[in-house]
């Protein structure tokens, strides 16, 4: 990946990262408006992005559904790592017991596809933002737990570890001072791509109506509505998706940057 | 007329030159070897007469030719015609360099549907011929493995063969000892100067003067992507006329350097005295024995080590020689006996005793945590001394000093140090806690000669200044006999003979070591 | 001999986690909130008799002691026996079945389509400077479309655009283009990227270095040597393309309002219909656990160096 595209996700995030924050500054439409005279407008000089099948201006409800879109993304992810992260070094670290029944509990999850497993924790739970993340962040527990272990493992054989002990390091000292350190750093890098396909599959229940609730904007759930008026407004059913299609290249982009800036030091 | 004309022949890299106007010439029947250390171009020289300089390079030259053939003006079609049809390349590494998912004698086949109108069975029979010629025994079975499949030596003789097949009237060989034992070494020598006598022209590019002693007519010696010196071999390695190969033969580590300096440098002021007397037994190995599932990797094995000493462990892979250094370290408890460090067994969690043991790899780079500063690293070996915070820093910068670096290096991290420097900033840790012994395993052995010379000089200064003593693991006979007071030579995991160097190495006792010893490869003459 | 003792090892360890599927479905079953006898009744509004609730905890075995329910919850599903569908009052296989055949026709489609168009594009494109920057740029994009977005890009441009192709319904070849391609584009592109990327990686291996050194050509060297050590990592993201395909299917099959086991799913989602969702869920893990099977034996004729390794 060049220069110019790297700066330009850095970009595209940055623009993101502060519509969630103050919508305000990109729109002065209320998301929420409904204008019975205006439904399905094409874009305008007035409704740049046209308007949905409630007259509601499509720019700024996509501008204020920036923070529940993303809020999918990184809130499931968060969820995934913490959890994730505290199995795998567990299992990592701990002994033979320990290690085995994580792993094999993790063998249970990883068959399960992600977005299945999200739906039954939809079907007990029940829908809405929170609990679409909460469903997408525990379907991939097992395989942050699995990356973070394998990420311990392979640093705890690292030469600079034994050379560690070599020299005296207490053992708890090594880990804290050679094996974490090394250990998180690409599994944060690996995460920030994983925000990407967390946040599809995050709108992804929100399309099948089980995520985000209307008339709340979010992306996922714009779509949803919008597939219903395909032959008559092409621009509502486009718009939403470029967000999320752009939102998630911008944050592969950066997170394969980061990986191959890190990996270019260290190897 | 010769075979091979380069003429002023340059090559760069996405604008960044690495060979400079080289010019030499190889006739039918004639090896030339093409001797240098990393970086000095030698391989890529090489691999513009097959055209294989890769992606994003600029080959020019004012003339290069093949056989009359102009091939700087080759396409890709007449390339393939004469890459491995008349022109056979040998990389350096075989266990690398044949496809390790393909059998052996279909990637001979390769070649010779590619290059001859044979048959299919024809084609069969001609690999088992081949596989035969090269001195492969069972060639047919052989012919059906996998290159995992085969030992070290074997490979190498099929990937010769592979490079045979079509007849081509010039091999080329990059490195082709470079990863074997020393007794494998020989015998693929052997069959290269086989080769040789069959009327075929070499080129060999190597690192090692010595490897090449043994085979070239002419010698072209590289640095920095210009030839600074060829001639005859008997010439060139005997009578050197530029300063920078009578540096390299001069950095050559033998029998005759012992007590010398080999990068030819002064002393510092520390280490000019004579060396200190042997002292008391620092560290001691009883009876030691270590197996890992059926493979028994160390068997009795029993040593003594004493202050201001060096103890060298020679043999090849697989001989044990590495779990014994680990055994020593502490690292791998053994099976059975006892390795005392001043008469005290390894005990968990003493760790004034653990600092009393330290180590030098092979790979630092590996060693050192990559985001670590030198500074850093250096401190924390200071700090398991008990050294206190606010001396770390001054303590560094003179444990730098004493390895040959300077304050200008605390800042840098391991990535951006030259091979050298690493292994200077690798002895400056292990000596940050003042340890009575240093374990060293294989030190040197993925330097270039030069480096190398100044590293084995840097580690005589040390000692002659701090009176540690080094148990020096190593397969390189001649650095262990140019470094070494006493010698332990290893096979199968057991001890076969061990004494003084001089003893060892002159008048071996086992038939191994005598094997060893005669396959050393020499300078033909002392320099 | 090892061969087989390796596929005895993976065999059991495939039934491991079938056992362990089982198990988390029945605690889910166990931990959801709510009486499921009421729900087996028919849900909230149903207000049945005391008498009846208590007629249905005796057929279900809800009143026994839940070590006991656990042993019959696996004795079933060893039997086939997912329970019954609280919303459909049909047997839960029986339910799931009638809707497998649609659903496996698309996910073969995509998935072979996916699998051609990765290895075509980053065999054509691994290691050509002129190519593979466009061949990246084309795979992010695939990759990071999201399929019910992309299905509704095609639907405005081949169905009400064009008026090509079909936008809705599973009859014929026409109505399956779509739902396929907006199937296996997302995962085309990933896969292609890992492929590529690997292609490129051993396209500078040394092995790759001699064989041209023997005068083979480029393309030879491609097959014969170079797609061979790439498919390894493809194999081994097996996980991804399952979850993929199945994960996929699900937001198809609505998009184009085809028939199929994900849109059974959904409905079954919404009418909190539990039996029904577990035993798709249930079905996937089983899917999953055999494509592992079969990869993993396909693994052995890949790279014959592992069968000493197992």
């Amino acid at each position: 990946m060049n220069r110019i595209g790297v700066w330009l996700a850095v970009a595209v995030l940055t623009v993101l990262v502060l519509a969630a924050l103050v919508p305000g500054l990109f729109t002065g439409q209320d998301p929420l408006a409904v204008d019975s005279g205006a439904t399905l407008q094409p874009p305008s000089a007035a409704h740049l992005l046209g308007t949905d099948e409630n007259g509601r201006d499509v720019f700024a409800r996509i501008v204020h559904g920036t923070r529940a879109s993303l809020l999918l993304g990184f809130g499931a992810i968060a969820v995934a790592l913490v959890f994730g992260g505290l199995l795998g070094l567990a299992a990592g670290l701990g002994n033979r017991i320990v290690e085995n029944v994580i792993m094999r509990l993790s063998d249970v999850g990883m068959a399960f596809p992600e977005l299945l497993l999200a739906l039954v924790v939809i079907t007990v739970a029940g829908g809405g933002t929170g609990n679409a993340i909460l469903a997408i962040g525990v379907a991939n527990i097992p395989s942050y737990a699995r990356l973070v272990r394998a990420q311990t493992l392979a640093i705890r054989r690292a030469g600079y570890v034994e050379a560690a002990y070599a020299l005296g390091l207490p053992g708890p000292r090594v880990i804290l001072r050679h094996v974490l350190p090394n250990a998180v750093k690409p599994v944060l890098i690996l995460a920030t791509i994983g925000v990407g396909t967390a946040l599809v599959a995050g709108s992804a229940l929100s399309f099948l109506g089980l995520g985000t609730p209307p008339p709340e904007p979010e992306w996922g759930s714009m779509l949803s509505t919008a597939r219903n008026f395909i032959s008559r407004a092409w621009w509502y059913g486009l718009f939403p998706g470029l967000a999320i299609t752009l939102t998630v290249i911008s944050v592969t982009v950066v997170g394969r940057a980061l990986r191959l800036r890190s990996e270019g030091r260290t190897g | 007329m010769s075979l091979v004309t380069v003429d002023d022949l340059r090559v760069a890299f996405g604008g960044t030159p690495v060979v400079h106007g080289v010019s030499f010439e190889i006739g039918a029947g004639e090896c030339l070897a093409l001797v240098g250390e990393s970086g000095s171009g030698k391989s890529v020289t090489a691999r513009t007469l097959v055209g294989l300089t890769g992606a994003g390079s600029r080959v020019t030259a004012a003339g290069l030719t093949f056989d009359g053939q102009d091939l700087t003006r080759l396409r890709e079609r007449g390339w393939r015609r004469l890459r491995g049809g008349r022109i056979g390349f040998v990389l350096q590494d075989a266990l690398v360099s044949l496809d390790p998912l393909r059998k052996v004698g279909k990637e001979i086949e390769d070649v010779l549907a590619a290059h001859t109108d044979l048959s299919g069975p024809a084609r069969k029979a001609r690999v088992v011929e081949l596989l035969a010629s090269v001195g492969v025994p069972e060639p047919e079975l052989r012919a059906g493995q996998l290159p995992h499949e085969l030992s070290g030596g074997l490979r190498q003789r099929a990937l010769i063969a592979t490079a045979l097949a079509a007849g081509p009237e010039l091999i080329i060989v990059d490195e082709p000892t470079t990863a074997l034992d020393v007794t494998i070494q020989a015998q693929v020598l052997d069959l290269l100067a086989g080769i040789k006598a069959e009327g075929r022209s070499l080129l060999v590019i190597s690192h090692d003067l010595a490897v090449v002693a043994r085979l070239a007519d002419r010698v072209a010696v590289m640095k920095d992507g210009v030839i600074v010196e060829q001639g005859p071999s008997s010439e060139v390695l005997t009578r050197p006329e530029h300063e920078y190969t009578k540096k390299l033969l001069r950095a050559i580590p033998a029998e005759h350097t012992k007590g010398t300096r080999l990068s030819g440098t002064v002393p510092p002021a520390g280490a000019t005295g004579p060396r200190r007397p042997r002292g008391e037994v620092v560290l001691r190995a009883r009876d030691i024995g270590k197996s890992f599932g059926d493979r028994v990797a160390v068997n009795g094995v029993s040593f003594e080590l004493r202050a201001a000493e060096t103890l060298g462990i020679v043999g090849e892979s697989g001989s044990g020689k590495t779990t014994t250094a680990r055994i020593a370290l502490g690292l791998t408890p053994p099976d059975t006996g006892a390795v005392e460090v001043h008469g005290r067994p390894w005990t968990r969690g003493d760790r004034a005793q653990r600092r009393d043991v330290q180590v030098v790899y092979q790979d630092t780079l590996a060693s050192f945590d990559p985001r670590h500063t030198v500074a850093k690293i250096l401190a924390e070996a200071l700090d398991v001394a008990g050294v206190p915070r606010e001396r770390r820093r001054a303590r560094s910068i003179e444990l730098l000093e004493l390895v040959g670096l300077g304050e200008e290096h605390l800042g840098r991290r391991p990535l951006k140090l030259s091979g050298g420097q690493r292994q200077r900033v690798a002895i400056a840790r292990a000596l940050a806690p003042s340890p009575s012994v240093i374990v060293c395993d294989e030190p040197v052995s993925a330097l270039d000669v030069s480096v190398q010379a100044q590293v084995l000089d840097l580690l005589e200064d040390v000692q002659r200044e701090t009176g540690v003593a080094y148990l020096f693991i190593s397969h390189d006979l001649g650095v262990v006999h140019h470094l070494c007071d006493r010698v332990l030579v290893m096979k199968d995991g057991s001890v076969v003979e061990e004494g003084p160097v001089e003893t060892v190495f002159r008048e071996p006792a086992h038939p191994y070591t005598k094997e060893l010893v005669a396959a050393i490869p020499r300078l033909t003459t002392a320099v | 001999m090892k061969t087989l003792t390796f596929i005895g090892w993976r065999l059991l360890a495939g039934l491991g986690v079938l056992w362990g599927a089982a198990t988390l479905t029945f605690l889910v079953v166990h931990f959801t909130p709510g009486d499921p006898a009421e729900a087996v009744v028919g849900g909230e509004g149903a207000a049945p008799t005391p008498e009846v609730l208590a007629q249905v905890r005796a057929e279900y075995g809800l009143d026994r002691p839940w070590f006991e329910q656990y042993v019959s919850h696996l004795w079933r599903i060893a039997h086939g026996d997912f329970g019954t569908s609280y919303r459909l009052h049909t047997p839960v296989t029986q339910a799931i079945g009638e809707q497998a055949a649609a659903t496996v026709e698309l996910a073969v489609a995509a998935a072979l389509t996916g699998l051609f168009l990765a290895v075509a594009i980053a065999l054509a494109t691994a290691g050509r400077r002129r190519w593979r920057g466009l061949a990246s740029v084309v795979e992010l994009v695939a990759a990071s479309t999201p399929t019910f977005w992309l299905g509704i890009v095609l639907l405005t441009v081949f169905s009400f655009g064009l008026r090509l192709l079909p936008s809705t319904g599973g009859q014929g070849f026409a109505s399956l283009v779509l739902p396929a391609l907006c199937l296996a584009l997302p995962i085309a592109g990933v896969l292609g990227h890992v492929l590529r990327e690997a292609l490129e990686e051993v396209l500078e291996e040394p092995f790759i270095v001699s064989a041209r050194a023997r005068g083979l050509s480029d393309t030879v060297v491609r097959l014969r040597h170079a797609l061979r050590h790439a498919l390894t990592p493809l194999v081994t993201m097996t996980g991804f393309w399952v979850g993929a395909l199945l994960g996929g299917a699900v937001v198809t099959e609505t998009l184009f309002t085809r028939q199929g086991i994900g849109r059974l799913l959904v409905s079954a989602v919404n009418a909190k219909d539990l039996p029904l969702v577990l035993g798709v869920v249930l079905l996937s893990a089983l899917v999953y656990v055999l494509v592992n099977l079969l990869v993993d034996l396909l693994y052995l004729v890949i790279d014959p160096r592992l069968k000493e390794a197992a």
